[in-house]
């Protein structure tokens, strides 16, 4: 039988009648056409599907869209830096070279800034740590590291500089 | 996976009913094994009843003596949670080396320790710390829990609803994890609470099991060449391709030793 399910996916309102065996990354695909959240393994162990809901980075492949209902939903299509341009993350990941085939990379930026936004300066054991859940082919992951390093910076400046243009204490 | 009906109830009663309404109805709360078991068609429950919407399993609190733990918790939040990190930092430890970022965000400890995987963490925790199990029927002491293999004594329509903590003098857990699938190839939880130690062991067997010559030398002398020369016979220890059940039982009393330092330096 199926059910309705209703959640906010990157500030828009999304209502479907799904089969109650669709995956959040199944749903985020097929039913949304956001196909930047990507499929690698699926069964939770290599992170290209990770999207934020309610502000906490998960794996969309190893968790039912129903059991998102009501939720909040960022994939990396909403995924933008405050003018609107790429997020620091994004930039970072390109001037440091943190993807070759970009398989992972969705992934990778999506937990990345969820890592960040926990730990403003994260050393690069706690990157390391961090992204234990997102396997990358390609890079190494050295420039991956040296990619959240920089966004990590500029994210820090982005919040100290958007506190005091609100006249707050940075 | 399946076809299953889906419900995702208000309230604890409600759930209880729905589980009992449909034989083979299964729980869901981080989904973080079930799920896996569902695409693998290991289960073919004809109904999946979701706690995600109950508010009166969730919470951390600390109630005297006694740390309280909502069975909806995630992993990240036991990690982070203050009353944890203060009243017993090994179980915060924990909860902070279970598999990856992603999976601390949705899994639970009541999805944990009603899954029993042999090699899961949480189980070492709790029998260790003589935790007890609440559920909407009844209490259960850690002890009497953990069964067997993925075996626990929760009845088919049973929940977990919280799990009740009783601090520690001193504690700690070492993990000796697999890097692949960072389940533990042997955890050791050691704890002294009253004047009691009590050691478990996780990854080596089919079920997590207490030491109990471990637990009598640490009770002499809370020191890691205590237990150096307690071994335990690898012939009811697990043999696979991460490790031979030799080296397991070498693992053992080395990780043990290590939680016995580590519960001395209070890191
Ligand atoms: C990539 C990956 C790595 C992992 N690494 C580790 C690790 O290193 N260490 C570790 O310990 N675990 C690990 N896990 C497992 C993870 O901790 C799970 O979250 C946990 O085992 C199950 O919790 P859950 O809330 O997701 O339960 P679910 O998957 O929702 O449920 C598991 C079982 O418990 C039952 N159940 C759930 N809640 C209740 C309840 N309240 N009362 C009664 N029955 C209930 C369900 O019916 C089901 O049978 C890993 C998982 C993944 C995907
Ligand atoms: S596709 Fe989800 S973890 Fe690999
Ligand atoms: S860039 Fe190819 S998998 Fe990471």
């Amino acid at each position: 039988m199926n059910i309705t399910v209703s959640m906010t996916v990157n500030g828009k309102p999304v209502t479907a009648e799904i089969d109650p065996r669709t995956l959040l990354a199944q749903f985020i695909r097929e039913n949304l056409r956001l196909t930047g959240t990507h499929v690698g393994c699926d069964t939770g162990q290599c992170g290209a599907c990770t999207v934020h809901l309610n502000g906490h980075a998960v794996k969309a492949c190893n968790i039912l869209a129903a059991q998102a209902q009501g939720a909040t939903l960022l994939t990396i299509e909403g995924v933008r830096g405050v003018d609107g341009g790429l997020h620091p993350m994004q930039a970072a990941f390109r001037e440091h070279h943190g993807l070759q085939c970009g398989f992972c990379t969705p992934g990778m930026v999506m937990n990345a800034i969820d890592l960040v936004q926990r730990h403003l300066h994260p050393a690069e054991e706690v990157i390391r740590a961090g992204l234990d859940g997102n396997l990358c082919r390609c890079t190494g992951y050295h420039n991956i590291v040296k990619a959240v390093q920089a966004a990590a910076a500029r994210m820090a400046a982005d919040t100290t500089a958007a506190t005091l243009k609100q006249g707050g204490q940075a | 996976m399946y076809a299953f009906a889906y419900h995702r109830p208000a309230t604890l009663k409600q759930a209880a009913s729905l589980l009992r309404k449909t034989e083979g109805a299964k729980a869901l709360s981080g989904g973080q094994s079930l799920i896996p078991a569902l695409k693998m068609r290991l289960a073919d429950p004809p109904v999946l009843v979701d706690l995600g919407g109950i508010a009166e399993l969730r919470g951390i609190r600390l109630e005297g003596t006694t740390l309280i733990i909502g069975a909806m918790a995630r992993h990240a939040e036991v990690a982070a949670a203050k009353e944890v990190m203060t009243g017993i930092p090994a179980l915060a430890q924990l909860a902070a080396g279970i598999g990856d970022r992603q999976v601390r965000n949705l899994g639970t400890l009541g999805g944990a320790l009603a899954n029993n995987d042999p090699a899961a963490d949480y189980p070492a925790a709790v029998l260790a710390l003589d935790a007890v199990i609440h559920t909407n029927k009844r209490a259960i002491s850690a002890d009497r829990f953990f069964k067997g293999l993925m075996e626990t004594a929760l009845k088919p329509d049973e929940i977990i609803t919280a799990v009740a903590f009783p601090l520690p003098t001193r504690a700690a857990y070492v993990k000796f994890r697999n890097p692949a699938s960072r389940y533990a190839i042997v955890g050791v939880f050691v704890a002294e609470t009253a004047g009691r130690v009590r050691v478990a062991v996780t990854g080596a067997a089919s079920c997590v099991f207490r030491v109990k010559p471990m637990e009598k030398k640490l009770a002499g002398k809370f020191a890691p060449e205590a237990i150096a020369k307690v071994r335990v016979a690898a012939d009811k220890l697990n043999s696979d391709i991460h490790a031979s059940a030799e080296y397991r039982s070498h693992l053992i009393t080395v990780i043990a030793q290590r939680a016995v330092t580590a519960a001395l330096s209070g890191k």
